[in-house]
């Protein structure tokens, strides 16, 4: 039976509750996962104040209610499963190492800021600085999943270096800026300036998109690797029309003012 | 042991732990992934003048293939991992990348893991690109049609070579005819390969020679010219033909299986008799007993002499 964390009191203010992640409550009971320590603003409270405990940690965490403003669930976490049956806050499984974090509706920005490891699943939409470094970091995420089936706003992947984000959606302006390394799917359109001072890494669409002058056009070709990532998204329940799969990409190298071995791959289905 | 007309032989197939690898070659279309597999398989039908014995195992349609494309699988066996994966590396490299329009990818989940693609991945000169799904990691290495995709670790595993049958048949045709059929029949045997052209062998060997500097040479017993010749001969009057198949692996159970449905569907007119090859089993380290094996049979096909 799962550990089920019900929010019985909306914060005020966003509520730090890093301390829900597997990590944290795997050796403790109900009671004493009820007094872990969680800042509401800059007061320290216990999670009864704001949450409902039951059931017992069997490597899963449900969480249930409006938590928007909850920040930091899954923070670091290395195992385990957190379900989220709503919206969730910001900083959602920052830094996560392991597990997976399934969320029924949409996220918060910075959502798996700063990934080591793991999956995060997104039924609905993801904010701002997806799978991004912090400030000043000059790396960011650096292995795992995130798949998010709606949309995404600006400067997903933002430093990434290693790992998958796939958008079922749109993605705002500056989709993988400064990308260091891996690969970033946009089903949808992406915003203006994508790829701006990317490293290596790439950037795929499946749509038309208007790329910066420091790009080169390449060719245009049918890229296998794509097909075994579509069939990995497939399994992972991400559902990509077939049709995009039959036309050619187009290869676009960049960015010039950096090395000039990052790509972007744009399907050539609706660029006719 | 006589199933219709034709005698089993109460011997056993002396067969050998060896390694075996699977590996699936996608291209944009069938042809392309067979012209790779043929390639990659030529020249590979025993470990002794061949360093590995590989064929096609079985044609994978588009839709459960790794990269949604028409692909063949084929496998690969050596008598060690590292020199399997040493095979693997050179095949794959000079037969399935230089192939237009292929991927390659490992096909089998468990296993010692040797590096193919890591090192072919120099061919890109740096502008290769590693990409990693899930627990896969795979290279993109820039050629002139594209890109060829490989799997940077292949698995290997644990297997069994020289599973075998010989047919002894009244003359050469009906022997071809029996083989072809048995060959036919085993193909539907999942986990194994016939590494000889179509299947077949015709110079089966024995261990050793009378010139030192062979490992191995003509199976004199089974040669219907030298029936008079020999101090022992498995040529009894009638039997003017013999032809052998050689069955490689991955479990011992998928060999037994092969060998039983080879046997069943060589049983023909004019093939007098089902032998096996063995070296007296002190070589392998498996012994496949075919009285056994076929006591498996449906009874109504099968009577004991």
């Amino acid at each position: 039976m799962p550990l089920h964390l019900k929010l019985h009191t909306k914060p005020d203010v966003p509520l730090e509750a890093d301390c829900i992640c597997p990590d944290i409550v795997q050796s403790l009971k109900n009671n004493e996962i009820s007094a872990l320590t969680v800042f509401h603003g800059n007061d320290q409270v216990q999670l009864a104040d704001f949450f409902e405990c039951k059931g017992t940690f069997d490597g899963e965490i449900i969480i249930d209610g409006d938590l928007e403003n909850i920040k930091h669930i899954g923070a670091s976490m290395s195992f385990g499963k957190i379900i989220v049956e709503g919206n969730i806050g910001l900083h959602t499984g920052a830094c996560m190492r392991g597990g997976e974090i399934r969320i029924e509706g949409n996220a918060s920005d910075w959502l798996a800021a700063e990934m080591l490891g793991g999956k995060i699943i997104v039924k609905g939409n993801a904010g701002h600085m997806t799978g991004s470094g912090y400030r000043g970091s000059s790396v960011g995420m650096q292995g795992g999943e995130i798949i998010v089936h709606g949309n995404v706003k600006n400067e997903t992947g933002h430093v990434m270096r290693r790992g998958l984000i796939a958008v079922g959606g749109d993605s705002g302006d500056f989709t993988g800026v400064n990308m260091l390394a891996g690969t970033i799917i946009v089903l949808g359109e992406m915003g203006i300036r994508t790829g701006a001072g990317m490293k290596r890494g790439s950037i795929i669409s499946f749509n038309k998109a208007s790329l910066l002058p420091t790009f080169t056009r390449n060719c245009e070709y049918h890229p296998s690797f794509i097909k075994f990532y579509v069939r990995y998204l497939e399994k992972n329940g991400f559902s990509i029309d077939s049709s995009y799969l039959d036309s050619p990409f187009e290869r676009w190298s960049g960015d010039s003012v950096e090395i000039n071995r990052g790509e972007i791959l744009l399907s050539k289905y609706k660029n006719k | 042991m006589k199933i219709k007309t034709t005698q089993i032989d109460n011997t056993f197939a002396e067969a050998f732990k060896m390694y075996g690898s699977r590996i699936i070659i996608t291209a944009e279309t069938k042809e392309w992934a067979m012209a790779a597999a043929q390639s990659v398989t030529g020249f590979a039908t025993s470990v002794i003048g061949c360093k590995c014995e590989a064929g096609i195992e079985r044609e994978i349609p588009a839709e459960e293939s790794p990269d949604l494309r028409p692909a063949i699988s084929v496998l690969f066996f050596a008598m060690d991992s590292e020199s399997l994966g040493k095979r693997l590396m050179e095949r794959i490299g000079q037969c399935v990348m230089t192939c237009p329009s292929t991927a390659c990818y490992n096909g089998i989940d468990e296993g010692n893991g040797v590096i193919v693609g890591g090192q072919l991945r120099y061919f890109g000169d740096g502008y290769q690109i590693s990409k990693r799904i899930g627990e896969k990691r795979l290279w993109r290495i820039p050629v002139m049609d594209g890109e060829f995709l490989v799997d940077d670790v292949f698995k290997t595993k644990e297997a069994v070579g020289g599973g075998n049958i010989l047919i002894l048949a009244k003359d050469q045709n009906t022997a071809l005819k029996a083989a072809k059929a048995a060959v036919k029949a085993m193909r539907c045997i999942s986990n194994i390969i016939l590494p000889f052209p179509n299947g077949v062998v015709r110079s089966g060997s024995k261990v050793g020679s009378k010139y030192k500097a062979l490992i191995a040479s003509t199976n004199d017993e089974y040669c219907p010219t030298l029936a008079s010749l020999v101090e022992k001969t498995e040529i009894d009057d009638g039997i003017n033909s013999v032809l052998e198949i050689v069955i490689d692996g991955l479990t011992l159970e998928d060999v037994e299986n092969a060998m039983r449905v080879g046997i069943e569907a060589a049983i023909k007119p004019g093939i007098k008799k089902i032998s096996a090859g063995n070296y007296g089993g002190g070589l392998g380290q498996y012994q496949i007993h075919l009285h056994k094996l076929m006591g498996n049979e449906k009874k109504t096909n099968a009577s004991s002499s």
